[in-house]
């Protein structure tokens, strides 16, 4: 026997039962991850009378219309088995009990009784983009879009910035009360906003930011994870770097914006790719603290929506893959990054 | 990285950002050098984690003050002046309960409902997502075709929010959804699953561990890929089976980082909120309302906006994230050591 059941394939070239039930589980692994995301997507090109199907069709199908002079709707087309086995295409004008008037559109004067079991209903394949279209005219989802967009950028920077700043502090320096201020830092780990909901509101109400996009922003933009992320990138550049800095009479500051700081590129990489995300992911802060729809953020929009539109999922569901499509693009983009990112800190 | 090449060439001298970053730290360097003349370049420190602490302070160290304060006094204003101070009040109605078995004995039934919920939630969620994430990290460790693109299947709904994975789930789930679909094309009665607590309840921990488990699998196979190979040859040469080698290397080896996900998995699923929340809304009735929920309708969606009552929640919930903190950092130090 081998050992290889959890390591390698047992014989280079040969392929082993072991294989074959890895292969199965990822494979398993693609349709329930994928499935899932997939099948929203087609059923947001669906038109409302496609959704309303039961069982549902994988694809966005409607049926054909025909229009026919002298009948001012489009008349449905379908492939009927004729009583002397030949199919036809026919045109239905309508529908009494179990028999069917329809007519030929090329021959649109002469009627045909057919009883409904001998039709089939003609589908082609129709993507219904005023599902995407609609919703940017009728309901706030562009502003909700662009509240989220002003958040996640403005947070990012402002994040960037104060915790690259805190993270130089406590890389380069060596002060009195350092080890106090790394245990402060580890100490807001232990405080998520789930524990201090209430008093951030009130905080936040104090300085009359109640329903501001500050609000959002302001709370979670200094943030322990990314001061350990930037700390530990710092203590890996030279020191030589600094003190010659030091010795050509550069200020601290200008050390800090000037040459540290591009050093840290890889680091504040991966800090804003988490900030993007956390930030444009965001729900229970941002729900507490906004309550006027002008201000909602694109997830507070959208479970608003499904509040509101139960009945109206061909919208709901293209603004769902109008959400998720910003974070898909970063995704097919940077997943080296994140995935590297995320084994190397063990954060999210 | 390590040699002293100039910063430009980190940073495009074209790149916008770069750019706007200069001139917006340029502006600084005059003010920043002033400062520095007056309190000394160590003590620069100081001023570089000032804004840092400063947003600490005011978000995360006053509100835990504030909260304190907020859950021994009473009313419906927000703010502390107008607040009757009640004393121990609300925590007396939190835990004021004839048996802790029932949350329908507890004055405050909805807490205790929540607390019920939480735990079985937390309970159920962690063997799920710890045993998903462990094979699923265990199989992309071998060597297999692709293993960049299935690391990537598995990961990518970390990312997505808990808005658009619940909404994902709601609308296969729903009455005439993709699985009901399913069921009945195999000849069975459709489910209505957000009506049965029980399917309720099942739905809200596998879609967390869906959403989730990426992350996990991440963290266990980097675990993993450290396990020293020769450990591994070595065994083949002994012709050690391979549920030996499991049991044996493997799983020891693995074992801190398997810890370490544990806790964070705890600490996690005990704030469980956005997922459950826009899944099922913590129904059918409250069947899956969780703590987080229960704070966060008592304080700001509820009629009457009991925020001492929610403040004082929040307090007992914390003390147990802290109990929990404290035991990972008990894992994490002895995984170091």
């Amino acid at each position: 026997m081998t050992v290889s059941l959890f390591r390698q394939t047992r014989h280079p070239g040969r392929i082993g039962w072991t294989d074959i039930l890895s292969y199965a589980y990822l494979a398993l692994g693609v349709v329930l991850m994928f499935g899932p995301v997939l099948w929203l997507v087609l059923s947001s090109l669906k038109t409302p009378a496609a959704l309303l199907e039961f069982p549902p069709s994988l694809l966005p199908l409607t049926q054909k219309t025909v229009t026919v002079p002298g009948h001012a709707q489009p008349l449905e087309l379908y492939r009927v088995r004729m009583p002397d086995g030949t199919v036809r295409e026919l045109a239905q004008v309508r529908r009494i009990g179990i028999q069917a008037q329809m007519l030929d559109p090329a021959d649109p004067a002469t009627i045909i009784r057919v009883p409904i079991e001998a039709r089939e209903p003609i589908r082609e394949m129709a993507f219904a983009w005023s599902n995407y279209t609609e919703p940017l005219q009728q309901f706030a989802f562009g502003r909700y879009f662009s509240n989220s967009l002003i958040v996640t950028i403005v947070a990012t920077i402002i994040t960037l910035i104060i915790n690259s700043m805190a993270a130089y502090a406590l890389a380069i320096y060596e002060f009195r009360g350092k080890a106090l201020m790394l245990l402060l830092v580890i100490g807001t780990l232990m405080i998520p906003i789930t524990i201090v909901l209430v008093p951030v509101f009130l905080v936040i109400t104090q300085m009359g930011l109640n329903n501001s996009l500050w609000a959002v922003i302001l709370p979670g933009a200094a943030t322990p994870t990314g001061v350990f992320l930037l700390r530990q990138y710092m203590l890996t550049l030279p020191r030589d770097l600094i003190e010659a800095a030091r010795m050509d009479k550069a200020s601290e500051w200008q050390i800090y914006a000037r040459i540290v700081l591009p050093l840290t590129l890889p680091a504040l990489a991966v800090l804003a790719i988490f900030s993007i995300m956390w930030r444009w992911n965001e729900f229970l802060w941002p729900l507490a603290v906004l309550t006027k729809s002008e201000v909602y953020t694109l997830q507070i929009g959208l479970n608003a929506f499904q509040g509101e539109l139960q009945t109206q999922w061909h919208y709901l569901l293209a603004m769902t893959v109008m959400t998720l499509a910003p974070v898909a693009l970063v995704f097919v983009f940077l997943q080296r990054f994140i995935t590297t990112g995320i084994a190397n800190t063990g954060m999210k | 990285m390590a040699d002293a090449s100039p910063p430009t060439r980190m940073m495009p001298r074209d790149a916008l950002a770069a750019r706007l970053w200069q001139a917006a730290s340029g502006l600084l360097d005059r003010p920043m050098a002033l400062v520095q003349r007056l309190v000394g370049g160590n003590r620069m420190a100081w001023i570089f984690l000032a804004p840092n602490i400063f947003f600490f302070g005011l978000f995360v160290f006053l509100p835990i003050g504030i909260n304190i304060a907020l859950s021994v006094t009473g009313g419906t204003n927000l703010f502390l002046g107008d607040r009757p101070h009640v004393g121990a009040a609300h925590y007396e109605a939190l835990l004021d309960c004839r048996s802790y078995l029932e949350p329908g004995s507890c004055r405050e039934d909805h807490f205790w409902k929540g607390v019920a919920n939480t735990l079985k939630f937390t309970l159920f969620q962690m063997v799920a997502m710890v045993g998903t994430a462990l094979v699923t990290a265990l199989v992309l460790n071998r060597k297999i075709r692709g293993r960049g693109f299935f690391r990537a299947v598995y990961f990518f709904p970390v990312l997505l929010s808990p808005v658009v994975v619940a909404l994902i789930w709601k609308w296969i789930l729903q009455r005439d959804g993709l699985l009901n679909a399913a069921i009945t094309t195999a000849g069975g009665q459709k489910i209505l699953f957000f009506v049965d607590p029980g399917w309720a309840m099942f739905w809200a921990v596998f879609v967390s561990v869906w959403a989730h488990m990426g992350f996990y699998t991440l963290i266990l196979l980097a675990g993993l890929q450290a396990i020293p190979a020769d450990l591994y040859e070595a065994a083949e040469m002994d012709g050690t089976p391979p549920m030996r080698v499991l049991t044996r290397i493997t799983l020891p080896l693995l074992w801190p980082n398997l810890l370490v996900v544990l806790v964070l998995v705890l600490i996690r699923a005990v704030q469980t909120f956005d997922e459950v929340f826009v899944l099922t809304g913590g129904g059918p009735g409250t069947a899956t309302v969780m703590i987080v929920q229960y704070i966060y309708e008592t304080a700001f969606a509820n009629q009457v906006q009991n925020f001492g009552r929610a403040a004082a929640a929040s307090m007992l919930l914390g003390g147990l994230l802290f109990a929990l903190t404290m035991l990972q950092l008990w894992f994490a130090r002895r995984k170091a050591a």
